[in-house]
């Protein structure tokens, strides 16, 4: 198949980017995206110019580096499922795909679809943890934990902090992927004695990085790779509430 | 002719950690603080690490590529990790996880290291439990366990699929945890994102510093500590279609080397057997199905030769588990090694499937008419969905089509029991490393290993080697520094200099292609000689021909693909000639010359029963083999039989 490819292309974080029309040929249906943009990629460097410079790096859809806007969507058509390992099945021949960045303030473009997500790391560091040296660990036994809470955690655990759910969102609001640890690390018993630090500590982190606020549209949960449920966003919610009204005296 | 001291404590094996840590020299915590590691790499070893000895109180910078830590590719290890806790009451005990490990690999680690390993494991699951990592759980609210490859107990601790994920947050918790901190002088770890690290730096013979391009600037920049530590992982991308993510790549282990850091076991390459096969010449990387599968799916091939029957039309008489076949007890939980043969030679015989007949079976029709659909989507499901997103399949109705591709190489630095390398200062730890694996490693241990070398070991024994010595002071100011990065410059200026006509990507590919047909899953005298001069002119054009396109001064991601090319085409002459000197068979490294008439590995403890360990001499001398002895005193050295 043959495509028309219209990308954004921008040599650096100040400078003006624009959008670039490419031709993608003789393109395999069993091409996943990112390898037909690599095939775009070799044909421009064996021209001497520069290749579209985009992020990604297991191509598995769990690393959370692939990051395209693709025809709009964050992460193109397909529900669950990462940039790269979206296959070209899922296209026409003949069609034109646009591709583009995150686009969010707290996501500032570096170069062409590359952005920077530095701000989830620094909303981490402010709670996403408990603090538990190494070597300080009880037998893991020692706790029982029950099994849907378990369950839960997990599936909010499965986070990969690619950031569609920002991308996504006409608020560019991070409160998806800080509901996700908070309620990770919540739902467990091992949770609990940071429980109220954590979720004050992300939450004014989050504002502190210029997302936006939550206003219930979902497009997070319906671009999420792993499909991360907006109920968490409430659990967010409910905790953040109680921690900001509780005292313990 | 150089020797090599492993260092390990004296006494009875099980005595070993513990007399090691009682030993050893002690830093008091006020003088830790005047300690500063540099730890580069931020998966489960390295961010283990990292978080770890700031608990304790070290200066610590750390290092990544990528953007955040939690990128790193412990993320994608699917199936599990291992640990000697015997919560199932199945017979387990450290001594039998050190035994299946000694044996799985063939009986080519060295014991010490391997019993600490099983020794530590516990602690590890302890460790994780209390930080967050949601492992999979009974109803009863107890830690729920499977069994991987190699093993007839059930000691795998999981997290549905993605046990690598969730163990990395919670090693990537810990290091935000001690960012958070602030680093420097207020304690913690200073974080230095998107630096890809270009040589080390020694003075006086002792591992000071390295030199990094920021990747977003692209400036280089120095870095000077009392102690460097690589966990920067392993090199199955050489063959360029591999398991591992994109960015995974030796040249911090290969940079090392050329500095005086021997390389051992270049040749011990694991080749997983259940991944999806190769669909084109456009093919970027090979995704895993992870191990755990075949504890419920059989792997099977049919009995004639060029079936074009679909799966389901082949009656049961006609299908071939050979793997149930040749190895009765352990079925289709034979090692990896041993399961990716069997599939190779299936398709030899012109058994295999799907397109170009590279591929067999992996099929579950008879686990869900056991068990229900519901019960193998609980335990696969996520697999299952990512199999069909792949290929388009699905395989809840028709097999999974399955073929081994590289994954893990058990080869790396060669440390002694303190995970320090040639050069005094520098560690290595991880998959970085060649320690615990032997010739092949068993399934779940890998993720066993980096938590254990990150939380547990290199803390230990990374102190012993500061405390017991006076560092002269040395920082970035010091000329061997600005030797360094004049180097590191000369470097970058020669690849954008060439100018030529190919991609990176197409000279990666080639010399993929050209290890992967002659040092791939088995391997013999003339296609080693052959590759190895291959190599060289391939290398040879690589220089005169390769186009890297953009300037040094910017983000250029074709630069940064270059360097590590460059350095897989240095390791990859190391690694068929690694494999030619090995003229026996062992765990993953067959040698076809080598084997029994059924085609099991023959190995010869009488003269290769040692590590090769290889020692850089300069651009224009090949490398001088040295070799660290193995011995076994707690186990006898036996034939592998998973029969």
């Amino acid at each position: 198949m043959n495509l028309t490819l219209k990308v954004w292309r921008q040599p650096s974080k100040s400078a003006e980017g624009s959008i670039q029309t490419y031709e993608a040929k003789d393109v395999s249906p069993d091409m996943s995206f990112l390898e037909m943009i690599d095939v775009v990629n070799d044909t421009l460097m064996e021209q001497g110019q520069e290749p579209i410079a985009f992020e990604h790096d297991c191509r598995e859809g769990i690393c959370g580096a692939c990051s395209m806007v693709i025809n709009g969507v964050a992460h193109g058509p397909n529900k669950a499922t990462t940039t790269c390992q979206l296959y070209m099945r899922h296209f026409k021949s003949g069609e034109t795909i646009y591709i583009e960045p995150w686009r969010a303030a707290a996501f500032p473009v570096l170069k062409d679809l590359i952005v920077d997500r530095s701000a989830f790391d620094r909303i981490q560091q402010a709670g996403g943890y408990i603090s538990i040296n190494t070597g300080c660990a009880p037998d893991a036994h020692t706790t029982q934990v029950e099994k849907d809470a378990a369950d839960a955690a997990m599936s909010a655990a499965e986070c990969i902090g690619c950031g569609a759910c920002v991308a996504a969102c006409k608020n560019a609001s991070a409160m998806l992927f800080v509901a996700a640890k908070v309620s990770h690390l919540g739902l467990l018993p091992h949770g609990q004695a940071e429980r109220k630090t954590r979720v004050l500590g992300m939450v004014e982190q989050m504002d502190d990085e210029g997302f936006g606020a939550c206003t219930n549209y979902g497009e997070c949960e319906a671009v999420c790779p792993k499909s991360i449920s907006t109920r968490y966003i409430s659990r967010l919610n409910r905790d953040y509430l109680t921690a900001s009204i509780s005292s313990e005296i | 002719m150089t020797h090599l001291d492993a260092r390990e404590p004296a006494g009875q094996l099980e005595d070993k950690w513990d007399s090691f840590r009682f030993d050893e020299k002690l830093l008091s915590p006020s003088n830790k603080r005047k300690f500063r590691i540099l730890v580069v790499g931020t998966g489960l070893a390295g961010g283990g690490a990292a978080a770890t000895l700031a608990e304790q109180g070290y200066d610590v910078y750390c290092f990544s590529h990528h953007d955040s830590p939690r990128r790193a590719h412990s993320v994608a290890a699917q199936g599990g990790i291992n640990a000697a806790k015997n919560y199932q009451e199945d017979g387990d005990s450290v001594f039998r996880l050190f035994y299946d490990t000694i044996k799985g690999g063939d009986f080519r680690s060295r014991e010490s290291n391997v019993y600490r390993l099983a020794q530590v494991s516990s602690n590890i699951i302890d460790q994780c439990v209390a930080q967050g990592v949601p492992f999979t759980r009974e109803y009863g609210g107890l830690l729920a366990n499977r069994s991987f490859g190699g093993a007839q107990v059930s000691r795998t601790f999981y997290c549905r699929g993605q046990t690598g994920q969730q163990l990395l947050l919670g090693a990537y918790a810990a290091l935000n945890r001690q960012i958070a901190r602030g680093g420097g002088r207020k304690g913690g770890v200073t974080m230095f994102y998107r630096r890809e690290l270009l040589d080390i730096v020694t003075v006086e013979g002792q591992a000071r510093g390295i030199v990094v391009r920021d990747m977003v600037t692209g400036q280089i920049e120095r870095y000077a500590g009392h102690a460097v530590v690589l966990a920067t992982g392993g090199y199955s991308n050489v063959f360029y279609l591999s398991t591992n993510a994109m960015g995974s790549n030796a040249t911090a282990a290969w940079r090392a080397h050329r500095r005086g850091a021997m390389f051992a076991n270049p040749c011990y390459t694991q080749i997983h057997p259940t991944c999806i096969p190769v669909a084109g010449e456009h093919q970027s990387k090979l995704t895993l199905m992870s191990e755990s599968l075949r504890n419920d799916g059989r792997i099977w091939a049919p009995k004639r030769k060029g079936e074009t029957r679909r799966a389901r039309d082949i009656p049961e008489s006609e299908r071939d588990y050979y793997l149930e076949r040749k190895y009765p007890s352990f079925g289709n939980l034979a090692p990896r090694d041993i399961a990716s043969r069997a599939a190779k030679e299936a398709c030899d015989e012109g058994r295999g499937v799907g397109p170009g007949g590279r591929g067999v079976y992996l099929d579950f029709a008879d686990a869900i008419n056991r068990l229900g659909k519901d019960a193998i989507s609980e335990r696969y499901g996520n697999l299952f969905e990512m199999y069909q997103r792949i290929t388009g399949e699905n395989p809840y109705e028709t097999p999974f089509r399955i073929y081994p591709a590289p994954h893990y190489t058990m080869g790396g630095l060669w440390v002694d029991y303190h995970c320090m390398t040639t050069i005094p200062g520098l560690f290595a730890i991880g998959e970085a490393n060649f320690s615990d694996h032997g010739a092949n490693r068993l399934g779940a241990s890998a993720l066993m290993q980096g938590l254990a070398d990150g939380y547990f070991v290199l803390p230990a024994t990374i102190m012993p080697y500061l405390a017991g010595q006076k560092l002269s002071a040395v920082d970035e100011s010091h000329p061997a520094f600005k030797d360094i990065e004049g180097q590191v410059n000369q470097r970058v200026e020669k690849l954008l200099a060439v100018k030529g006509k190919r991609s990176v990507a197409s000279f990666h590919r080639e010399l993929g292609r050209l290890l992967w047909t002659k040092c791939g899953l088995a391997r013999e005298k003339k296609a080693l000689t052959e590759a190895i001069s291959e190599v060289k002119a391939l290398r040879g054009e690589f220089w005169e021909n390769v186009s890297v396109p953009g300037s040094s001064g910017s983000l250029n991601q074709a630069l940064e693909e270059a360097f590590r090319v460059a350095d897989y085409m240095e390791l990859g002459e190391l690694l068929c000639r690694d494999a030619l000197d090995r003229e026996e068979s062992c765990g993953a490294h067959l040698r076809t010359e080598h084997q029994t008439d059924d085609g099991e590995a023959v190995r010869d403890d009488e003269d290769y029963c040692y590590s090769a360990a290889w020692d850089w001499k300069d651009e224009d001398t090949p490398q001088e083999l040295v070799k660290e002895e193995l011995v076994f005193e707690s186990v006898k050295l036996a034939t592998r039989s998973y029969k």
